[in-house]
């Protein structure tokens, strides 16, 4: 990463991003890895109820791996401790809750986005199996989709692509992607960057990714409250 | 004659399962809701060419997925154990491999050596199809899967402007389930995140067998709080107390 103008962003940094543009009162479900990070890092006062595919609204504390309760869970394997207004149903309601449109914002992990929002984030080819979950459920009928992922992939490649080689999760879901370097909006097919990383300019962030991004007029560094 | 759908053991409720089963396998993956002591039955058993329909289906050994982690904890069981035992040729599910390859699932391992179909499914279509079963619908509209690989060869039709992909129902010969109370008409009672894809299956198999943690009288669950109805349940199996599974 010799040629970057300035440090990228950590994985927790990129969940408290993302965490900033979660409408207070919302339900919003995320995605496991950096996604699932967010709910610990939501600003002062803003409150959510979280739902996870498994059949659970409500939570936000979780125990550790060592003294949960497996009857609690959440999607990721995770063990939420029991808290005031938390509610439990099985997986139609979960379904019927996502794909009837009931979900605010979801964020979620990606492995490639395209320049009109193209979200693939559950298979790489190569390997030739792969894990859908309740992705490509969440990307297809979430209110609002954020992607929360590192810009690059380890060998400094684009992950924001023109055409997603990998297979798609949903077509043209993705409103908004948050990375390690920057934030981008997807408005009308078109990528438009809003923020960058602290010393990183618009050029900076162009060179790591393949569609043409116009700039907004408010462009600004990235917001960390 | 009064109804009593107690089996003695784990072994007797899952004797008749034969080779070519289509078998689910209830909860959402993870420890709660799935019918740990039913799966090892099953294994015993030895049924071959068995198709496996479940959800998270193999990922917690390799990765402790839904498991606790504490000193006194048992290492986790997971569906891969139908791969590894070469039961299984096939599984329908929607999650059926961990991020990392290191070590391999048994259910990736039986992939990669040809010993494993994996018919990928997106969740929420999945859990609609085990409904549509139980519920009389043979077929449904969903917009999830379009414009991905979970289209291909699917008859489409458009809704209000939106394309969406012709899904059908997914019934099973049985249904091994896991809940937390049974009375002796095999009404069920779940507890936390543990009913996922339990309460569906149970409608949708020939034969549903829920294994629990208590057997009461009727009237021992509040009638308020039965979470499938007995009408579904054909066996019922409890487990000894202070079993070390959860």
């Amino acid at each position: 990463m010799s040629t970057d103008p300035a440090p990228r962003l950590t994985r927790t940094d990129i969940a408290r991003r993302a965490a900033l543009d979660l409408p207070d009162g919302g339900t919003v479900n995320l995605g496991i890895g950096i996604p699932a990070l967010c709910s610990e890092l939501l600003p002062d006062g803003v409150e959510l109820r979280y739902q996870a595919e498994n059949g659970i609204l409500g939570f936000s504390e979780m125990h550790t791996k060592l003294d949960g309760d497996p009857n609690i869970m959440d999607a990721g394997g995770a063990f939420p401790k029991l808290v005031p207004g938390m509610a439990f149903f099985d997986s139609v309601e979960s379904f019927g809750l996502i794909r009837g449109g009931h979900i605010d914002v979801t964020v979620l992990g990606g492995l490639q986005v395209s320049g009109k929002g193209d979200l693939a984030n559950w298979m790489i080819p190569k390997r030739g199996i792969g894990s859908i979950g309740g992705g490509m459920d969440l990307a297809a009928n979430a209110k609002r989709v954020i992607v929360a992922m590192e810009h690059t992939t380890r060998d400094n490649k684009p992950k924001i692509v023109n055409e997603c080689t990998f297979p798609l999760t949903a077509p043209e879901c993705v409103d908004e992607i948050i990375t390690d370097v920057a934030v981008i909006k997807v408005e009308s097919g078109r990528l438009v960057l809003v923020e960058a990383a602290p010393g990183w300019s618009p050029e900076d962030v162009q060179a790591l990714t393949e569609p043409e991004l116009s700039v907004s007029d408010a462009f600004t560094e990235i917001r960390s409250a | 004659m009064p109804v009593n759908k107690v089996v003695d053991t784990f072994a007797a409720a899952v004797a008749d399962i034969p080779d070519g089963a289509s078998v689910m396998i209830g909860g959402f993956g993870g420890a709660g809701g799935q019918p740990t002591r039913l799966m090892l039955a099953l294994r015993d058993q030895g049924a071959k060419n068995l198709t496996i329909i479940g959800n998270v289906a193999g990922i917690s050994v390799t990765t402790h997925y839904g498991w606790r982690e504490g000193p006194d904890d048992p290492e986790p069981v997971d569906q891969g154990m139908f791969f590894a035992s070469g039961q299984a040729k096939r599984i329908i599910c929607s999650f059926p491999v961990p991020g990392t390859t290191n070590p391999l699932s048994e259910i990736e391992k039986a992939f990669r050596e040809g010993r494993a179909e994996v018919d990928l499914v997106p969740q929420g279509t999945l859990i609609e199809r085990i409904r549509a079963a139980g519920a009389g619908i043979p077929a449904f509209y969903t917009p999830t899967g379009v414009g991905t690989p979970v289209a291909e060869g699917k008859e489409t039709r458009d809704f209000n402007g939106r394309t969406h992909l012709l899904e059908h129902a997914l019934p099973a010969d049985f249904a091994l389930i896991r809940a937390q109370k049974a009375d002796l008409h095999g009404n069920l009672q779940y507890v936390g995140t543990s009913r996922a894809f339990n309460p569906a299956m149970a409608t949708a198999a020939q034969v549903t067998i829920a294994e629990v943690d208590e057997i009461v009288e009727p009237g021992g669950i509040d009638a308020e709080r039965v979470g499938t109805l007995g009408a579904y349940v054909n066996r019922i199996v409890q487990r000894e107390p202070g079993d070390p599974y959860p």
